[in-house]
């Protein structure tokens, strides 16, 4: 039993040394080989490496252990039938979609919390502040991330409800994105395509995974199957409309305040 | 050098735990004011949290020492030694290598097979199904290579990235409409699938490293997008490998 249970508390830190392993290979042998110049501060980056290898063990092990099994229970538990209050009750037997009011709450907060937790949405918030030299902080793009995806879930749950088909919802996602994309500033395009990947990971998708199912299953003539990806689907879109406009907010704050400094010197 | 690393590990820690607490309020709110009912093991659920945090804070201390000066200062010495095929093998390596590997990617592809014996398109053997799954996987990290490739070689030239984004699109778009039913949503998972917790940050300190290097162009505007593109090109590929087998 006690070896079971270390075995099981080492799962993750092997699982992150093979993860590791092999983009180790690649950049020493490209270091040494192609590149032929020694790497700087080695003692840091290999100090930073096992840093990087030893948090995500930790970051996994207490996800597993403590946080998705509650979070799957949830919403297995929001999606039960019994709890919508629909038992026996021949008349009843498919909610109302206004009955799930419970389950959209749910979407939309444990989609909003787990993105805020992405470990590479920090990474790549981190380099956007670092990069845009403070014009897009970390902590916005984050926020706006998460909204997005809060939305979105809410969306692909919504669809799951009344079972209407996906692709006419990804395709007006991605009419909507290439309307943004040809009003939102250059600077941000980039940026709000690569958080749509950014945020479907570590954190967000095995919660995401047990609500479709849950849903899905509970709800007569849904296929669990078809209906997870459906959900992870709408995480990666609506984050990019999200980020596009959070954009476009700041620039057109920026210019009415241009225009109302000017204004203001022109009556003074 | 301890206590140069010590102050920035604390304000990480208060980080992290500012970054967990939206989590905890969201299950411990759903479970005492919707459900009514009481948390199964309190204990471990905070025991776990707290590791959760600890993690994080590790994680964002070895990004930051290692990870993106890592990928900086390889793009800046590729772009230093001019060689456009080596930094195109490195970019192709670095998308096919992390992604070969991926825990993540092993459990799609394994589902992917026994879906694919369901369905008939290959023998019920354990023998066809490893294949199949083999196969699947080979193909998901031969497109995050390329996607890789194309993603430097837009920086390099200075290619608007939505023209690219958007020919993706077309793409997935053309090709749902022709591969096999049940290869749809295996094709639209992978794309989500490819993009690792390791992987993220190292691929975009490579695109900003290209970016601040070359000369006329903008690390904000062209140093980001390579993810967009590993997460795209899975999806086509992933497709077509199910319209050939």
């Amino acid at each position: 039993m006690d070896l079971q249970r270390l075995l099981a508390w080492t799962e993750p830190l092997f699982g992150t040394i093979t993860d590791v392993l092999p983009i180790i290979a690649i950049l020493i042998g490209f270091q040494v080989m192609v590149l032929r110049r020694p790497i700087p501060n080695l003692g840091r980056v290999v100090l930073g490496l096992v840093l990087v290898v030893v948090g995500l063990a930790c970051f996994i092990q207490g996800l597993q252990s403590a946080l998705f099994p509650l979070g799957k229970l949830m919403a297995a538990q929001l999606t039960d039938p019994a709890f919508l209050g629909n038992t026996g009750d021949q008349e009843h037997t498919t909610a109302h979609w206004l009955d799930y009011h419970w389950v959209y709450l749910f979407a939309f907060a444990i989609g909003f919390a787990t993105t805020i937790a992405e470990p590479s949405l920090i990474a790549v918030a981190i380099k956007a502040q670092q990069v845009s030299a403070g014009t897009i902080a970390a902590g916005g793009l984050r926020l706006a991330v998460a909204v997005g995806v809060a939305i979105g879930l809410t969306i692909g749950v919504f669809r799951i409800v009344t079972g209407t088909p996906l692709h006419y919802y990804i395709i007006a996602g991605y009419c909507v994105v290439l309307l943004q994309t040809a009003f939102a500033p250059r600077s941000i395009v980039a940026l709000a395509y690569d958080s749509g990947g950014v945020t479907t990971s570590t954190v967000t998708v095995p919660l995401v995974a047990a609500l479709g199912i849950g849903l899905s299953s509970n709800i007569p003539g849904r296929d669990p199957l078809l209906d997870g990806f459906g959900l992870i689907a709408f995480a990666s879109l609506f984050p990019i409309m999200s980020v596009l406009g959070y954009a476009q907010i700041g620039a057109e704050i920026t210019r009415l305040r241009a225009r109302a400094r000017t204004k203001r010197r022109q009556e003074s | 050098m301890l206590k140069a690393l010590a102050l920035p590990l604390l304000s990480s820690l208060r980080d992290s735990l500012r970054d967990l607490t939206p989590i905890l309020a969201v299950i411990l709110g759903f479970q005492y004011l919707v459900l009514r009912q009481p948390i199964p093991d309190l204990v471990g659920l905070l025991g776990g949290a707290l590791l959760v945090v600890i993690g994080l804070t590790l994680f964002v201390q070895g990004l930051k020492l290692a990870l993106f000066p890592i990928g900086e200062t390889m793009a800046s010495d590729f772009a230093r030694k001019g060689s456009l095929f080596w930094l195109l093998a490195f970019a192709f390596s670095l998308g096919f290598g992390t992604t070969v590997a991926e825990p993540a990617l092993i459990a799609v592809a394994d589902e992917a097979a026994l879906v694919a014996a369901e369905g008939g398109m290959i023998p019920t053997t354990d023998v066809a199904r490893e294949r199949y799954a083999d196969g699947l996987r080979l193909t998901v990290a031969m497109a995050v290579g390329l996607a890789i490739v194309i993603g430097v070689l837009r920086i390099l030239r200075g290619w608007p990235v939505h023209y690219l984004i958007i020919g993706g699109y077309l793409g997935v778009v053309l090709m749902t409409g022709i591969a096999p039913a049940e290869i749809v949503g295996i094709a639209y998972d992978s794309g989500g699938v490819t993009t690792s917790t390791i992987t993220v940050p190292l691929v975009t300190a490579l695109g900003i490293g290209l970016a601040s290097s070359i000369e006329g162009r903008n690390p904000t505007v062209d140093g980001f997008g390579l993810i967009a593109f590993a997460s795209l090109t899975p999806m086509i590929f992933v497709m077509g490998y199910g319209m050939l087998v």
